[in-house]
Protein backbone atom coordinates (compact mmCIF):
# COMPACT_ATOMS: atom_id res chain seq x y z
CA UNK A 1 0.00 0.00 0.00
CA UNK A 2 1.42 3.50 -1.26
CA UNK A 3 1.80 5.20 2.45
CA UNK A 4 2.25 8.72 0.94
CA UNK A 5 0.88 11.17 -1.36
CA UNK A 6 3.89 13.10 -2.93
CA UNK A 7 0.74 14.80 -5.37
CA UNK A 8 -0.86 16.12 -2.56
CA UNK A 9 1.73 17.95 -0.88
CA UNK A 10 2.02 20.85 -1.75
CA UNK A 11 -2.05 21.06 -1.52
CA UNK A 12 -2.16 19.75 2.40
CA UNK A 13 1.31 20.48 3.96
CA UNK A 14 2.19 23.71 1.75
CA UNK A 15 0.95 26.47 3.85
CA UNK A 16 1.89 24.75 7.27
CA UNK A 17 5.41 24.15 6.28
CA UNK A 18 5.88 27.74 5.08
CA UNK A 19 3.98 29.16 8.51
CA UNK A 20 6.77 26.75 10.50
CA UNK A 21 9.46 27.99 8.16
CA UNK A 22 9.30 31.92 8.30
CA UNK A 23 9.35 31.98 11.49
CA UNK A 24 12.16 30.40 11.62
CA UNK A 25 14.28 31.84 8.84
CA UNK A 26 12.34 35.27 8.44
CA UNK A 27 13.06 34.90 4.76
CA UNK A 28 10.24 34.26 2.35
CA UNK A 29 12.62 33.10 -0.46
CA UNK A 30 14.48 30.85 1.69
CA UNK A 31 11.55 29.18 3.42
CA UNK A 32 10.36 28.43 -0.24
CA UNK A 33 13.66 27.11 -1.14
CA UNK A 34 13.73 25.26 2.25
CA UNK A 35 10.13 24.05 1.69
CA UNK A 36 11.25 23.01 -2.00
CA UNK A 37 13.89 20.60 -0.66
CA UNK A 38 12.24 18.88 2.03
CA UNK A 39 9.72 17.80 -0.65
CA UNK A 40 12.17 16.70 -2.76
CA UNK A 41 14.23 14.74 -0.09
CA UNK A 42 11.06 13.66 1.07
CA UNK A 43 10.19 12.00 -1.99
CA UNK A 44 13.66 10.34 -2.21
CA UNK A 45 13.59 8.83 1.45
CA UNK A 46 10.04 7.41 0.41
CA UNK A 47 10.66 4.78 1.41
CA UNK A 48 11.88 5.30 4.46
CA UNK A 49 8.55 6.36 5.58
CA UNK A 50 6.87 3.70 8.18
CA UNK A 51 3.67 5.01 8.31
CA UNK A 52 4.48 5.76 11.93
CA UNK A 53 4.19 9.20 12.36
CA UNK A 54 1.41 11.01 10.21
CA UNK A 55 2.96 12.63 6.61
CA UNK A 56 3.01 15.95 7.99
CA UNK A 57 4.97 15.16 11.62
CA UNK A 58 7.81 13.24 9.02
CA UNK A 59 7.69 16.19 6.79
CA UNK A 60 8.48 18.61 9.75
CA UNK A 61 10.81 16.12 10.83
CA UNK A 62 12.72 16.77 7.58
CA UNK A 63 12.54 20.10 6.95
CA UNK A 64 13.59 20.90 10.92
CA UNK A 65 16.75 19.36 8.89
CA UNK A 66 16.73 21.73 6.35
CA UNK A 67 16.02 24.45 8.33
CA UNK A 68 19.27 23.40 10.81
CA UNK A 69 21.54 23.26 7.66
CA UNK A 70 20.94 26.83 6.45
CA UNK A 71 21.56 28.05 9.21
CA UNK A 72 25.12 25.90 9.34
CA UNK A 73 26.19 27.32 6.11
CA UNK A 74 25.19 31.02 6.55
CA UNK A 75 27.04 30.64 9.74
CA UNK A 76 30.50 29.12 8.31
CA UNK A 77 30.34 32.79 6.31
CA UNK A 78 30.03 34.63 9.29
CA UNK A 79 33.82 34.89 10.01
CA UNK A 80 34.59 36.56 6.99
CA UNK A 81 32.18 39.01 7.52
CA UNK A 82 33.43 42.45 9.22
CA UNK A 83 30.55 43.78 11.81
CA UNK A 84 30.19 47.65 12.25
CA UNK A 85 27.85 49.23 14.61
CA UNK A 86 26.43 52.69 13.45
CA UNK A 87 25.49 54.62 16.69
CA UNK A 88 22.40 56.54 16.54
CA UNK A 89 24.29 59.46 17.06
CA UNK A 90 27.76 61.55 18.08
CA UNK A 91 26.66 61.61 21.75
CA UNK A 92 26.55 57.55 21.99
CA UNK A 93 29.53 56.74 20.48
CA UNK A 94 31.10 54.62 22.90
CA UNK A 95 28.63 53.46 24.78
CA UNK A 96 28.42 49.79 25.58
CA UNK A 97 26.81 48.01 23.05
CA UNK A 98 24.36 46.41 25.95
CA UNK A 99 22.60 49.35 26.14
CA UNK A 100 22.17 49.56 22.08
CA UNK A 101 20.66 45.93 21.73
CA UNK A 102 17.09 44.78 22.39
CA UNK A 103 15.36 45.28 25.39
CA UNK A 104 15.25 41.51 26.86
CA UNK A 105 12.40 42.67 29.09
CA UNK A 106 10.54 43.53 25.55
CA UNK A 107 7.84 40.94 25.35
CA UNK A 108 6.90 41.29 21.95
CA UNK A 109 9.49 38.37 21.16
CA UNK A 110 7.62 35.69 23.25
CA UNK A 111 4.51 37.53 22.00
CA UNK A 112 5.51 36.55 18.88
CA UNK A 113 6.72 33.26 18.80
CA UNK A 114 3.55 32.54 20.86
CA UNK A 115 1.67 33.32 17.65
CA UNK A 116 4.00 30.85 15.52
CA UNK A 117 2.68 28.23 17.78
CA UNK A 118 -1.08 29.56 17.30
CA UNK A 119 -0.89 30.00 13.92
CA UNK A 120 -0.04 26.32 13.49
CA UNK A 121 -2.75 24.86 15.60
CA UNK A 122 -5.01 26.92 13.70
CA UNK A 123 -3.79 24.79 10.17
CA UNK A 124 -3.80 21.77 12.37
CA UNK A 125 -7.34 22.40 13.53
CA UNK A 126 -8.33 22.81 10.05
CA UNK A 127 -6.90 19.31 8.76
CA UNK A 128 -10.26 18.31 10.43
CA UNK A 129 -12.64 19.80 8.18
CA UNK A 130 -13.18 18.38 4.46
CA UNK A 131 -10.50 19.33 2.20
CA UNK A 132 -13.15 21.48 -0.03
CA UNK A 133 -14.89 23.67 3.67
CA UNK A 134 -10.94 24.03 4.54
CA UNK A 135 -9.68 25.51 1.23
CA UNK A 136 -12.99 27.78 1.14
CA UNK A 137 -12.38 28.89 4.70
CA UNK A 138 -9.33 29.53 3.74
CA UNK A 139 -9.23 31.44 1.41
CA UNK A 140 -12.19 34.14 3.11
CA UNK A 141 -10.79 34.45 5.69
CA UNK A 142 -6.57 34.16 5.31
CA UNK A 143 -6.31 35.14 2.08
CA UNK A 144 -9.39 37.46 2.08
CA UNK A 145 -10.96 36.70 -1.03
CA UNK A 146 -13.98 38.25 -1.76
CA UNK A 147 -17.51 36.12 -1.29
CA UNK A 148 -18.04 37.03 -5.07
CA UNK A 149 -14.91 35.41 -6.02
CA UNK A 150 -14.84 32.44 -3.96
CA UNK A 151 -18.33 31.70 -5.17
CA UNK A 152 -17.32 32.01 -8.33
CA UNK A 153 -14.54 30.03 -8.39
CA UNK A 154 -16.54 27.17 -7.10
CA UNK A 155 -19.41 27.17 -8.62
CA UNK A 156 -21.88 27.91 -5.45
CA UNK A 157 -24.22 30.41 -4.59
CA UNK A 158 -23.13 32.71 -1.34
CA UNK A 159 -26.15 30.95 0.80
CA UNK A 160 -23.63 27.87 -0.11
CA UNK A 161 -20.21 29.52 1.09
CA UNK A 162 -21.63 31.17 4.03
CA UNK A 163 -22.79 27.31 5.28
CA UNK A 164 -19.53 26.11 4.75
CA UNK A 165 -17.76 29.32 6.32
CA UNK A 166 -20.24 28.59 9.27
CA UNK A 167 -19.41 25.04 9.98
CA UNK A 168 -16.06 24.93 9.35
CA UNK A 169 -15.98 28.15 12.21
CA UNK A 170 -18.11 25.51 14.62
CA UNK A 171 -15.56 23.10 13.96
CA UNK A 172 -12.44 25.54 14.13
CA UNK A 173 -13.82 27.02 17.42
CA UNK A 174 -14.25 23.72 19.35
CA UNK A 175 -10.64 22.26 18.33
CA UNK A 176 -9.13 25.45 19.14
CA UNK A 177 -11.08 25.64 22.51
CA UNK A 178 -9.94 21.77 23.26
CA UNK A 179 -6.01 21.77 21.75
CA UNK A 180 -4.83 25.69 22.13
CA UNK A 181 -6.86 27.84 24.98
CA UNK A 182 -6.76 24.86 27.42
CA UNK B 1 -38.68 44.95 6.49
CA UNK B 2 -38.65 43.40 9.78
CA UNK B 3 -36.88 44.06 12.93
CA UNK B 4 -36.46 41.13 14.58
CA UNK B 5 -34.22 38.49 13.32
CA UNK B 6 -34.65 34.37 14.17
CA UNK B 7 -31.48 32.91 15.93
CA UNK B 8 -30.61 31.55 12.92
CA UNK B 9 -30.41 34.92 10.47
CA UNK B 10 -29.02 36.65 13.75
CA UNK B 11 -26.14 33.72 13.45
CA UNK B 12 -25.85 34.37 9.68
CA UNK B 13 -25.61 38.06 10.41
CA UNK B 14 -22.87 36.98 12.94
CA UNK B 15 -20.90 35.55 10.89
CA UNK B 16 -21.10 38.25 7.60
CA UNK B 17 -20.14 40.86 10.42
CA UNK B 18 -16.81 38.26 11.58
CA UNK B 19 -16.13 39.47 7.52
CA UNK B 20 -17.01 43.35 7.54
CA UNK B 21 -19.54 42.32 5.18
CA UNK B 22 -22.92 42.59 7.24
CA UNK B 23 -24.68 46.11 6.02
CA UNK B 24 -25.85 48.83 8.69
CA UNK B 25 -29.34 47.83 9.28
CA UNK B 26 -27.71 43.73 9.58
CA UNK B 27 -25.61 44.76 12.35
CA UNK B 28 -28.21 47.08 14.07
CA UNK B 29 -31.34 44.18 13.83
CA UNK B 30 -28.48 41.36 15.06
CA UNK B 31 -27.66 44.10 17.99
CA UNK B 32 -31.26 43.95 19.20
CA UNK B 33 -31.29 40.23 18.24
CA UNK B 34 -28.58 39.28 21.18
CA UNK B 35 -29.52 42.42 23.55
CA UNK B 36 -32.83 39.39 24.19
CA UNK B 37 -30.77 36.09 23.09
CA UNK B 38 -28.37 34.94 25.68
CA UNK B 39 -27.98 32.03 23.35
CA UNK B 40 -26.73 34.08 20.47
CA UNK B 41 -25.08 36.09 22.50
CA UNK B 42 -22.54 33.84 23.98
CA UNK B 43 -22.28 32.68 20.23
CA UNK B 44 -21.47 36.10 19.03
CA UNK B 45 -18.77 36.28 21.80
CA UNK B 46 -16.94 33.23 20.45
CA UNK B 47 -16.95 34.03 17.30
CA UNK B 48 -15.52 37.17 17.37
CA UNK B 49 -12.94 35.43 19.62
CA UNK B 50 -12.06 33.24 16.82
CA UNK B 51 -11.96 35.94 14.59
CA UNK B 52 -8.86 37.97 16.86
CA UNK B 53 -7.28 34.88 17.22
CA UNK B 54 -6.63 34.02 13.60
CA UNK B 55 -6.18 37.60 13.60
CA UNK B 56 -3.47 37.32 16.07
CA UNK B 57 -1.86 34.23 14.25
CA UNK B 58 -1.19 36.35 11.12
CA UNK B 59 -1.01 33.43 9.06
CA UNK B 60 0.43 33.43 5.74
CA UNK B 61 -0.17 31.12 2.65
CA UNK B 62 1.82 30.78 -0.29
CA UNK B 63 0.22 32.30 -3.31
CA UNK B 64 -0.88 29.71 -5.73
CA UNK B 65 1.70 30.31 -8.55
CA UNK B 66 4.04 29.81 -5.81
CA UNK B 67 2.59 26.29 -4.95
CA UNK B 68 2.17 25.73 -9.14
CA UNK B 69 6.06 25.96 -8.40
CA UNK B 70 7.02 23.30 -5.88
CA UNK B 71 4.23 21.03 -7.78
CA UNK B 72 6.06 21.51 -10.95
CA UNK B 73 9.29 20.95 -9.17
CA UNK B 74 8.14 17.80 -7.16
CA UNK B 75 6.68 16.56 -10.43
CA UNK B 76 9.71 16.55 -12.30
CA UNK B 77 11.78 15.18 -9.69
CA UNK B 78 9.25 11.83 -9.38
CA UNK B 79 9.26 11.60 -13.17
CA UNK B 80 13.25 11.63 -13.09
CA UNK B 81 13.29 9.50 -10.17
CA UNK B 82 10.81 6.59 -11.38
CA UNK B 83 12.84 6.24 -15.15
CA UNK B 84 16.10 5.93 -13.35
Amino acid sequence: MELLNPDQWVDNYADYLYNYTIVRVNDHIVAQDLISETFLAGLKSKKNFKGEASERTWLISILKRKIIDYYRKINSKKGKAEVHIAYRDEDSEGDWLEENAADPFDKTAEDTMENKELGLAILECLDKLPQKQATIFKKKTIENFDTEAICKEYNITPSNLWVIIHRARKTLAECLEKNWFN
Amino acid sequence: MKFFLKCDEAVHVCDKSQYNEASFFEKLKFKMHILICALCRGHAKRNTKLTETIKAANLKTLLPEEKEVLKTRLQQEANNGSES
